[in-house]
């Protein structure tokens, strides 16, 4: 594979996706650290807000340690030269956040929905674009459709204004080859100038080869973070990539051994556990299953006796998307309660 | 028996299943539909099923009100268009029954605060939204109990049951549901969320409602109130069900409800409950107001302009 001299945009998510191993609780020394950090070795652009994006704070996905507000707010006077991104899903965030943010000011606002409904993200994208913001759609668990499929949803986020489109693998599912079919279709379809993106999970240990494929297939903005801080087992680890990028002459503009001593000296202590490929990150891979499912199963499995990656693989099985960690609890209980039946019958 | 004579303003989906819940009414009966399209196939069906049937909107009913006895209307059009129907109809003493999510009139969720209305003579009574129908009845179910600090709702609905109108203004859903959490339910603070699943087959309509008590929940008082609710919703919605819980957790004060809405499926298919629990509550409503209209002791005036 030759990359040599193809230029692309890293953005660091350890701030966001990183919030879902945290459980929403970094604190803003912690935040402000890291960012300093990444503003150093030269990261373009970092995302701030609550694991499931502005407006997440809920009992449905966990109250974070602070709102959205505080966090931007302490980060954005912060940084020199690195801009901050916030993520807004419709159906939980709304334009009264998107404005906040803007106000704060966020630079890239990413809109992410379920990767067929990118309809809904109409009036938040039409927002972004009127407020002159970097505005990004993001297609999550673009997995589960086909690359034909794909491009008439980031066709619909194209043109309501988005500059960049995302094909983003939030189950952590897809193969080299799956990606580089939607990349491809994608890149074909949309406009020379809205840029393609790659976000991935590292469940099957596909990240960084998956994020090869994509700028292979057209992409020109990679998702990843520090240390791979991020739900399921983590992201595209940033300081993986950086490296491989280097020795393959991918231009970053990112300092290896800065971003290595962030991933090492500041993201690694901040760890509750470590994020890696246990069973059950590795069944989200498998099972193609949205990768902050994890720990609520983790939980639900522990208060009613069902192992966690039965409930990771009933919700696959039952097409659960992003968003629904509610259903969580609620297949947890009626799994227990179907055992139950069944060991009384059997 | 006397009915109460309708017009339904809007002949697409949920205009459509509305009708042929006031087909069933023992005291409604739907008159008029209203439409803008003379080739629309809403009208059609409604010309078959006997009713008048106009494509000039609002204005092309005007002129019969009076002489069809017309006292009840239902708009199922778009917020934008709401607030001039309903002003043309109630100046002719013509009730509306909203369900777009206009909100000019106050928030109306049946079994919670329905006969409250009704005692206030209200001329426009909004049906909030879908997700509100189905949960709300559950957090006013706790907080009848004991203070609600905070309540939040999940409601996952089917991608095939969610119309271009709701797609293109998504906000207005959570905005509206929030603020009907906090005013109709009780809750002190309120929070919506939605979420669409293109699962195939359809996914039924799942809704999820917890709630943070004030202080310990009192856990066998919440379950009976709960269960007491849900039979008052299975009044006008056979298939709304409790699927799990209430989960009552006593260190966090949360208690959770896991809901299913299965819809009748009188026009809309049935696992859209979160389209039929719309018009039901529409229809429950409307046939308070009847009751009332009919045994005298309410009588609908013009409102002036």
């Amino acid at each position: 594979m030759n990359l040599k001299g193809k230029k692309v945009t890293l953005h660091d998510n350890t701030l966001r996706d990183g919030m879902h191993p945290k459980r929403h609780q970094i604190t803003l020394d912690q935040m402000l650290a890291v960012a300093r950090g990444l503003d150093e070795a030269g990261m373009p652009l970092i995302e701030v807000t609550h694991g499931d994006g502005l407006g997440g704070a809920s009992v449905n996905y966990g109250f974070p340690l602070h709102s959205d507000e505080e966090y931007l707010g302490a980060v954005i006077p912060a940084m020199k030269h690195t801009k901050v991104s916030a993520l807004l899903l419709p159906g939980i965030g709304t334009v009264e956040h998107l404005r906040m943010a803007h106000e704060l000011g966020v630079h890239t606002i990413r809109v992410a929905t379920h990767c067929t409904e990118a309809d809904v993200s109409e009036q938040h994208i039409g927002l972004a674009r009127k407020l002159d913001m970097d505005t990004v759609g993001f297609l999550m668990m673009a997995h589960m459709i086909e690359p034909e499929q794909l491009v008439a949803q980031a066709r619909l986020m194209e043109s309501y204004g988005a500059n960049c489109v995302y094909v983003t693998d939030s189950a952590g599912h897809m193969l080299p080859d799956d990606v580089t079919a939607r990349v491809t279709a994608v890149r074909q379809a949309l406009k020379p100038e809205t840029e393609i993106g790659f976000h991935g999970h590292h469940n099957m240990s596909m990240g960084v080869a998956n994020s090869l494929a994509a700028i292979e297939a057209g992409a020109s903005r990679i998702d990843g973070s520090t240390n791979g801080l991020g739900a399921g087992a983590g992201n595209t680890p940033l300081e993986v990539f950086v490296a491989v990028a280097n020795r393959m002459g991918i231009e970053t503009g990112v300092d290896l051994y800065r971003i290595m001593d962030v991933a090492e000296d500041l993201v690694l202590p901040m760890m509750e556990h470590l994020v890696r490929i246990d069973r059950d990150s590795l069944t989200l891979g498998y099972a193609g299953v949205y990768s902050s499912f994890l720990l609520f199963a983790k939980r639900a499995g522990a208060k009613y006796g069902i192992a966690s990656r039965d409930i990771l693989v009933e919700l696959g099985r039952r097409g659960m998307v992003g968003g629904q960690e509610d259903m969580i609890e609620d297949t947890a209980i009626t799994m227990a309660r179907e055992r139950a039946t069944a060991a009384v019958e059997g | 028996m006397n009915k109460i004579k309708c017009a339904l303003i809007g002949p697409g989906n949920i205009g459509t299943d509305l009708l042929y819940k006031l087909k069933r009414s023992p005291v409604l009966e739907p008159v008029w539909m209203v439409g803008i399209d003379p080739a629309s196939e809403g009208l059609a069906r409604a010309r078959d099923l006997g009713l008048k049937t106009t494509s000039d909107g609002v204005d092309g009913l005007l002129p019969h009100v009076k002489a069809d006895g017309i006292q009840i209307a239902f708009d199922a059009t778009s917020a934008y268009v709401h607030a001039e129907n309903s002003r043309k109809l109630n100046a002719l003493g013509v009730m509306m029954i909203d369900l777009t999510p206009a909100a000019i009139g106050p928030f109306c969720v049946p079994p919670v605060n329905l006969k409250e209305h009704v005692g206030k003579r209200e001329m426009n009574v909004n049906m909030v939204t879908c997700g509100g129908q189905a949960t709300i009845p559950m957090v006013a179910a706790v907080s009848r109990v004991q203070p609600v600090s905070y309540g939040e709702i999940v409601a996952t609905v089917s991608s095939r049951s969610v119309g271009p109108g709701t797609r293109k203004n998504i906000d207005e859903f959570t905005r509206t549901t929030a603020s009907a959490i906090e005013r109709v339910g009780g809750a002190a603070r309120g929070k919506a969320i939605i979420v669409i699943n293109p699962a195939e087959p359809p996914l039924i309509m799942r809704d999820t409602i917890h709630c943070l008590t004030e202080s310990a929940p009192r856990a066998a008082e919440i379950e009976e109130s709960v269960h007491d609710m849900i039979r008052q919703v299975q009044a006008y919605v056979p298939g709304y069900r409790l699927v799990n819980g209430p989960v009552i957790d006593l260190d966090t004060h949360r208690v959770s409800i896991f809901m299913e809405v299965a819809g009748l499926g009188d026009f809309l298919p049935k696992y859209a409950g979160n389209l039929d629990i719309m018009t039901a509550a529409a229809a429950r409503t409307a046939e308070m107001f009847a009751e009332e209209i009919l045994n005298g002791s309410l009588s609908l005036e013009p409102v002036p302009a």
